[in-house]
Order: structure tokens, then sequence, then C-alpha cells
């Protein structure tokens, strides 16, 4: 199921833009096997969609990627993965630092209760920064990045939860910008939003891939046909057995000429 | 419900809710009722105990010692004794029943012992005030051999206390979403960065709230200090070695002293125990109602 050769180069300090290698990766909870022999590339610089009806492991699958599953009791992961070669799962790996390496928007806005600007600050505050007009600058670029300087720089004092949803979502976006990530994954951003701020955030996202890698979990087809460069689709075929990966191909490619059955079949609505 | 008289409604099915609304108007009057009687008890209480007590209250009354056999001059030791077992219930109960609360809500995996730990600890806040006395007694007094000293009577109070801190940290923390631990995780924070910039501000009202509930049952109590240092009369406390006053305890001998009634102790002392408290009370609920306005999750 691999789709393209591993020859790209690390990236060099300027280009921070991750890459990942997948290698008949497989997920556990406690003695159910969600997932099972997963491997595909994520390429740097592009949008990866994930796609599949719901319970097929997207989210699963995304959170391996920056070991957000440590935190639930009783997951295994086995195969392997690499990010700029390095096998993220090894023992001697940080899984803090690989964090502020690969951020993570989560599929409802989950502002902390502080001001915008110190949401934003946070994270880099986490890194040990102190220097205001050092903060003040990661906070507006982050903000810019994510398409919402505008609307709230006049507030930047205001508490998180006063923005409305869309707002706090793309907060939110700038908060995982402000630790200046390789990868953004990103679980699902848009389904709790209005369409208007669901297409601001897919433009941030096009935007994005110019200085990093983005991996993106939607439900929603038409949008990882607009956004992505890849899809990914996962599917569980039934209750009994982990769901797997069914194809891997370029967006266009996969929307319009799939190879498997299965996936003509869930793009053409039949199923899911 | 004969129907004789039932109104006429004007449907657009077949279902007509009238039954339903009748039973939602009786459950409104109900519990607004109830609500009613409630409040005019306490107020009434409040008021009762504010007339009764309020002529006592003078400059003297509350800095002067007891005279005349304890029939005149002030209740100053007493009030001196309750601030001095505040002090220490709050300097050992606090920090662990916090950090218990901590380990059980952010720390402990789910596992026997921790399940154990719980039970036990509901168990702590049901056995009754006095069997806390005599087990005071019997481990600080006699065992540890603290004797009768605001010591024994700190350490006591702060079991009848811990529970309640316990119970209320682990719940002002399991108040807090997940998203925002995930948040914080994935914004590359460790467990205790979590804990110590996300969880712990946030859920900070709450947790104050049920320590301050805590510490004002406690500063309130008679039975746990009866056995393990209050004294009848004794000089204010000038180390936690010494035994002392306490207004719950001063309250109790004064009201059942049959042969040197003094009703305007009685009173006083009561209003002044009760008024302590309630402006505790009062100050932490308005703080945390103004905290709590922003936090809509
Ligand atoms: N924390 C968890 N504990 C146990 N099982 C889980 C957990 N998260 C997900 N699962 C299971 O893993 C499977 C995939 O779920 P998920 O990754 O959330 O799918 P998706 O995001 O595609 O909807 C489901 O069967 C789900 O029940
Ligand atoms: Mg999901």
């Amino acid at each position: 199921m691999v789709t393209s050769p591993a020859k790209t180069d690390l990236p060099s300090k300027k280009d921070r833009a991750g890459r990942f290698v997948l290698e008949d990766v497989s997920v556990s909870y406690g003695n159910e096997k969600a997932l099972e022999a997963v491997s595909f590339y994520i390429e740097p610089h592009k949008v990866t969609a994930m796609i599949g009806p719901s319970g097929c492991g997207k989210s699963t699958l995304l959170r391996c990627l920056n070991r957000m599953n440590d935190a639930i009791d009783n997951v295994k992961v086995g195969g392997k993965i690499m990010l700029n070669d390095k096998d993220i799962y090894q023992k001697a790996v940080d899984p803090v630092s690989l964090r502020m390496y690969v951020g993570q928007v989560f599929q409802r806005p989950n502002p902390f209760p502080l001001s915008i600007y110190d949401n934003v600050a946070f994270g880099p505050r986490t890194q040990g920064i102190r220097k205001k007009a050092e903060l003040d600058q990661i906070v507006e670029d982050s903000l810019k990045k994510a398409a919402i300087f505008d609307e709230v720089k006049k507030s930047l004092k205001k508490h998180a939860f006063e923005l409305s949803g869309g707002q706090q979502q793309r907060l939110c976006i700038a908060r995982a910008l402000a630790t200046k990530p390789g990868v953004l994954l990103m679980d699902e951003p848009c389904s709790a939003l209005d369409p208007i701020s669901t297409g601001m955030i897919e433009e941030t996202v096009q935007q994005l891939k110019e200085s990093m890698t983005v991996v993106m979990v939607t439900h929603n087809m038409q949008q990882a046909a607009r956004v992505s460069d890849t899809t990914v689709f996962l599917l569980r075929e039934s209750m009994e057995e982990p769901a797997g990966l069914v194809e891997v191909a370029e967006t266009s490619t996969l929307f319009t000429a799939p190879r498997d059955k299965r996936t003509e079949n869930y793009i053409t609505g039949r199923f899911g | 419900m004969s129907g004789s008289k039932r109104k006429e409604v004007i449907t657009f099915s077949d279902y007509d809710s009238r039954g339903a609304r009748r039973v939602e108007a009786i459950v409104r009057t109900f519990t607004m009722i109830v609500t009613i009687a409630m409040m005019t008890l306490v107020l009434f209480l409040l008021a009762y105990l504010f007339v009764r007590g309020v002529g006592s209250i003078n400059w003297q009354f509350l800095s002067d010692i007891p005279r005349d056999r304890m029939t005149g001059g002030g209740i100053w030791p007493a009030i001196a004794g309750t601030l001095w077992l505040i002090a220490l219930v709050s300097a050992f109960a606090l920090p662990i029943g916090i950090a218990t609360g901590i380990y059980l809500a952010e720390i402990a995996k789910p596992s026997r012992p921790v399940r154990v730990l719980r039970v036990a600890i509901a168990n702590m806040a049901g056995v009754p005030s006095v069997v806390y006395g005599l087990f005071g007694f019997a481990a600080f007094s006699l065992a540890l051999g603290f004797g009768k000293s605001l010591l024994a009577m700190g350490l006591t109070l702060a079991c009848v206390t811990l529970p309640v801190v316990i119970t209320a940290t682990e719940e002002a923390l399991k108040q807090i979403p997940n998203e925002q631990r995930q948040a914080a995780m994935a914004l590359g924070c460790t467990r205790a960065r979590t804990l110590g910039k996300v969880i712990l501000p946030t859920a900070l009202p709450g947790i104050l709230t049920g320590a301050i509930l805590g510490l004002s049952r406690a500063a309130g109590e008679t039975a746990p200090i009866l056995f393990t240092g209050v004294a009848f009369f004794a000089p204010v406390a000038t180390d936690v070695m010494q035994p002392s006053m306490a207004l719950p305890y001063h309250l109790y001998i004064m009201a059942t002293q049959p042969t040197t009634p003094a009703p305007h102790i009685v009173w006083g002392t009561a209003l002044v125990l009760t008024g302590m408290l309630s402006i505790t009370n009062a100050a932490i609920a308005t703080w945390r109602s103004a905290k709590r306005r922003k936090l809509q999750w």
C-alpha cells in the first residue's frame, strides 16, 4: 500500500515540515484491536486527509502521530511510525518534545480559560520564552496565520470564552502554531462549526502547508477533496475485525478514479 | 378530575398536554413552597439569633476574659481559641486533603488500593464527630503524648475536615473537561505543568469552597475537642501545647450551666460564632461566583 518512495530529504533548519512513514501500524485498546496493518507515507508540505466512516480509527491513528495515545489506559501501538527517520515509539523518545513539534487541533474548540493572548502564549511560555517583545511577536504572527488577528487585535486581553465557536477554533489553531510545529494534526476541526468559519479554516490550512505538514481527519468528503493533496481512506468492514487502510492516493485521483471498489462505494455514498 | 370544568384548548394533534402541564404546575408549586419555607426558617433563625445576641456585643465582650464566675466580662479567650483551631486545621487538613484529592483525581490509576482508599474516605465522612473525639484522645492526646492541647484538638478536627477537603478537591478537578488536559498535553506540557498551569488554577475556586466549608464545620464542632484539650476556662494560649477555650464549647457550657445563668453570654457567643463562619462563607461564595461567571464549559 506504500505509494511513494521514501527519498525525501530531511527537513533542514529552515524547513521544519515533517515527514511520516507508517509501517504496518496497528492499535489495540485492551483486548480489542481497533486498527491493523496500516502503512503509508505522509509527505512534507502536503495536506493529507484521512477519511472513512465513524469508528474506522481515524482519530486513533491521528493520536499515534503525536503519541497522545499515551494518556489512554491499555492502548498498544504496534508496527513502526517514523518521523523524519526517527521511530517515535522508541523507548528513548521524549514525547513532550515530540508534541512540541507535532501540534494538534481538536474536534471541539478547547481554549484555556485565559485571555486570548495568554492562550496563544501558553505554548511558547512552556518552551521557556519569557521576553514580552518576543511573545508579542509570536502571538501576533500566530493569530495572523490562523486568520483571526484582525478580529481580535483590539481585544487580546479578552477572555477566550467570549469568542464564538468558529473564532475559538481559529484561536486554538493559533495556539498550536505558536510552538512553531513542523506538523499540524487536525481531528475534524470543522465538525462543530458553521460554513463560514469552516471556509476560513480551510483557507488557513492551504496556507499552512507552505511551512509545515498538515494531517487532517474529516468525515466530510467534500472537505477532503477541497483541501487535501493526498487522501487516506480507512474502513472497518465489520465489528468483528479491526479497521484497515483501503487506499491512499493523490486526492484528485482517489475521488475521480478510485482503485478499490470499497473506496468507490464510499465516495459515491453507498455506505458509511 | 371530573373534566366538567376543563378549559377548552385548541389542539393540533390527538395529544393533549393538559395532564402533563398540571403535573408540572404541581411540581413547581411544591418545590417553591418547600424552598420558601426553608428560607424563612433559616432567615428566622438568623434574625432570632441576631436579635437575642446583638445586645451583648460590645468591645468588652469581644476583647475581655470571662469575669464574675463566668457571668460577665467577655469571650476573647474562646474567640482566640477558635481562631487558633482554624489556623491549625488549615495547616494540617488543607495540604493533606488537597494533595490526596489531586492524587485521586489526576494521578491514581483505577486499582484495588485506590478503590479501598475512596471507600475509606467516604466512611470517614460518615463517622460521628464524637467518635473522632475519642479517636483523637487515644491517638493524639495519649499515644502521641500531646495531652490536652491545641495541637491535639487541631489534629482531631483536621481528621473531621479531611474527607470534606478531599472530596471537594476531587470533585472540583473532575469538573474540568478532559479536552483541557488534552490541549495542554498537545502543546508539550508535562503532567505536572498541565496540573499547575491549567487544571489547578481553574479548579481553585471549587477546591477552596469545599475547603472553607470543611473548615467552618470543624470550627463549629464541640465533640471532637471535648476530650482533647478544650477548657472551661483558660487564658489565651501562647503555644500549641496549651489547652484552650473555644467558642462552640463555651456556648455549650454556658447554655448548660444550671447555677449561674447568663443568657446574654450564651446568645452573644452564638452570634459571634455564627457571624464569623457566615462572613467567611459569604466572602468565599462571592469570590467564587465572580470567578465562575467566566467558566461556562
Ligand atoms: N479511548 C478509547 N478506548 C477504547 N476504545 C476506543 C477509544 N477510542 C476509540 N476507541 C475505539 O476505537 C475504534 C476507532 O475509534 P476512533 O479512532 O475514534 O474512530 P473515528 O475517529 O474514525 O471515528 C472504535 O471502535 C472505538 O470504539
Ligand atoms: Mg474521531
